[in-house]
């Protein structure tokens, strides 16, 4: 039999989810042992298989219309969609700027900030995408398996990848939910 | 012929989101390439309102790589705004942490990221070009990479209880001290690490051998170069003063780096969520400098450890002792700092102060604003905070490292198009090269916009009428 395809990406988030998976360490060897990688991030796969994977899973929240794209693209070329990480679960942290307009966040950035020079102006070349509200995966698109913490640990992360592997719907509790 | 539009879209194996555009003019040759990073999260106004002391855990939220430069320069931050110091061994037990990270970034960088770009070839299948195929072709080495992060990641989780985002320094000092038995813990992992990053630098030297037409001819810039130094000019990554330097090597400044207000501004483009910081004096794009190793190497004129004082010492003849502004040879300089990092390592666990308890500094005396620099893995980072009496912060400006080398990231990418596409045939190798010339800043475009995101790739060129005259898909 096949093995599984798994793909991954990352939003609104900061990496740090991905970074706890390679904390696995050497364990990533029987991952890739057990699972066909495919795109992700650190690959130079660049999207989940047209013909579809078995697993996909996303890092970050969705805070501008790119991320809309690739959460869409994601749940509907994955059979099992995993959110990985606060960001993902819940907004994380990048949903703190739901207290401020996106116009507020922008002008800081751009216009106000005390190191802008004259220059300062808010972006807005059509190759560049647009700024939404930062919602959670599961606000866009529907979620199998949520994997909370900021980043989960490794173990939990060998732990879901591995059952997800082996046909399983992996029980995220107890320990697992462990923030450290 | 007509004028056309090539995307590169996403690029990979960089941490951020960043997409290429480049124009073609009716002859059929380069006339620009632009580097779009494409996300913005707004730090900078949503930490607004947050206690002082809530920044260290916050900003790191900014990077899941770097999160310990946030981490320690946000606390370096608010020592400074509460007047408070951090006695020597707490210094010492943030400098070991950040070693820790100095050593898994570049580490990983080198191996995972760039490495298959240089082990496999740019021009190798994009299906195995990358840490897995590394692992196929040789699981040894991958072993050793592996290994090579863990000693670092391991360091990090030792002082602040877990490996990303950590819980460890705070205004004034830290929260833990180091114990006797974790200190022996790390050193037992020091000969291997060694090891690997020799073993490391000798395969960046074997491919530089081999491959100079491409070392100097590949995004060959001029430009100044900055970062943090110790009297003597000594390599410094924790604390120090900013020099900075003109392509010539001529030293234009050196400063306090809480001042970076009178020496740095950053300018903004309409095509890019990331600024562009320069040297005021000489305005903008005339003062553009570049940081993190290269530009850290260039800046410094020794290193503190020994066997990366030798390494140093090779690195300052490849230009004939001038600035060496080659951008391929960041793979070389990272790899200089990274044995650095782990030789200060092994001098800060002998330093007789290393396992003291005095470990914090409670006594405040408050200012409205304080300023945080430190080198991250990526360049200079610059947490600035203006901090209301009651510890409430008013308002923040971040520079985040690799911020500063917008302007020689996007120029790099125009110089390698324009250098390696000359003729109608737009191979999938020709454009990873495009990409290799921003992976080599190692660019982490989350922390520089303080944002992150991914896309699909596909090349499409289009005509002027914007009718598809070609498309390449990368999936």
């Amino acid at each position: 039999m096949a093995k599984p395809k798994v793909s991954t990406d990352w939003m609104a988030g900061c990496a740090g989810c991905h970074m706890s998976l390679l904390d696995m360490d050497e364990r990533i060897a029987k991952i890739a042992e057990l699972v066909d990688l495919r795109s992700t991030p650190i690959t130079d796969l660049k999207v989940p298989d047209e013909s579809g994977v078995d697993v996909g899973v996303l890092e970050g929240g969705i805070n501008n219309t790119s991320n809309e794209e690739v959460a869409h693209r994601m749940r509907s070329r994955c059979k099992i969609l995993v959110a990985l990480g606060d960001c993902a679960v819940f907004g994380g942290v990048p949903a703190m700027r739901n207290f401020f307009t996106i116009e507020e966040s922008l002008r800081r950035a751009y216009i106000e900030s005390e190191s802008t020079d004259d220059s300062g102006k808010i972006p807005s070349d059509p190759e560049l995408c647009k700024p939404t509200k930062v919602r959670a995966l599961h606000e866009v698109v529907p979620v199998d398996v949520f994997v909370p913490g900021c980043p989960p640990n490794a173990d939990t992360i060998f732990y879901v990848l591995s059952e997800l592997a082996q046909g399983r719907i992996p029980d995220v509790k107890d320990d697992k939910l462990s923030w450290y | 012929m007509v004028a056309q539009k090539i995307t590169i879209e996403p690029v990979t194996r960089i941490e951020g989101h960043a997409k290429v555009t480049i124009r073609l003019n009716e002859a059929g040759k380069v006339d620009h390439a632009y580097l779009h990073v494409n996300e913005f999260r707004g730090f900078e106004k949503f930490c607004e309102g947050r206690m002082v002391f809530e920044m260290p855990l916050i900003t790191p939220r900014i990077c899941g790589i770097c999160p310990v430069s946030h981490h320690l320069a946000s606390a370096k931050a608010g020592d400074d705004a509460l007047g408070a110091p951090p006695p020597r061994p707490a210094a010492l037990l943030r400098e070991l942490m950040h070693m820790g990270q100095i050593v898994q970034s570049h580490g990983m960088h080198f191996f995972e990221l760039a490495g298959p770009d240089l082990l496999l070839g740019f021009d190798a299948d994009p299906a195995i070009r990358n840490a897995v195929g590394l692992l196929q072709a040789n699981p040894e080495l991958t072993v050793q990479a592996v290994n090579l992060r863990k000693w670092g990641q391991e360091i990090i989780r030792i002082l602040g209880g877990r490996r990303v985002h950590p819980s460890f320094a705070v205004p004034g000092g830290v929260n833990k001290a180091l114990t006797k038995e974790e200190r022996d813990l790390i050193l037992s992992g020091y000969d291997e690490v060694i090891a690997t990053i020799k073993t490391g630098i000798a395969i960046m030297n074997d491919w530089a051998s081999r491959n100079m037409e491409d070392i100097n001819k590949f995004a060959v810039l001029e430009s100044g170069y900055f970062g943090l130094v110790k009297p003597g000019n000594t390599l410094e990554l924790y604390d120090g003063d900013i020099r900075l330097i003109d392509s010539t090597g001529k030293e234009l400044e050196k400063f306090d780096p809480r001042n970076y207000l009178d020496y740095i501004a950053e300018h903004v483009e309409d095509w890019s969520y990331l600024k562009f910081p320069y040297y005021k004096k000489l305005g903008y794009p005339q003062g553009v400098y570049r940081v993190g190793p290269l530009g850290r190497l260039n800046a410094s004129d020794q290193i503190s450890t020994p066997m990366a004082n030798e390494e140093l010492k090779k690195f300052k003849l490849i230009n004939g002792g001038k600035p060496v502004g080659n951008t391929l040879h960041y793979h070389t300089a990272r790899l200089i700092e990274t044995l650095y990092a782990a030789e200060n390592v092994k001098a800060l666990l002998d330093d007789p102060d290393i396992l003291s308890k005095e470990i914090l500094n409670t006594c405040r005396n408050p200012k409205p604003q304080g300023v945080g620099v430190i080198e991250a893995p990526r360049g200079t980072l610059i947490h600035h905070y203006w901090v209301k009496d009651n510890g409430q912060i008013e308002k923040v400006n971040l520079i985040v490292s690799t911020g500063h080398n917008n302007w020689a990231m996007s120029e790099a990418v125009d110089n390698v198009a324009k250098t390696y596409i000359t003729g109608p045939e737009i191979s999938e190798g020709l454009l990873n090269r495009v990409e290799a010339a921003i992976r080599a800043h190692d660019p982490c475009l989350s922390c520089s916009t303080h944002a992150v995101g991914q896309m699909p790739m596909v090349i499409e060129i289009r005509d002027v009428e914007d009718q598809l005259v070609q498309s390449l898909r990368r999936d």
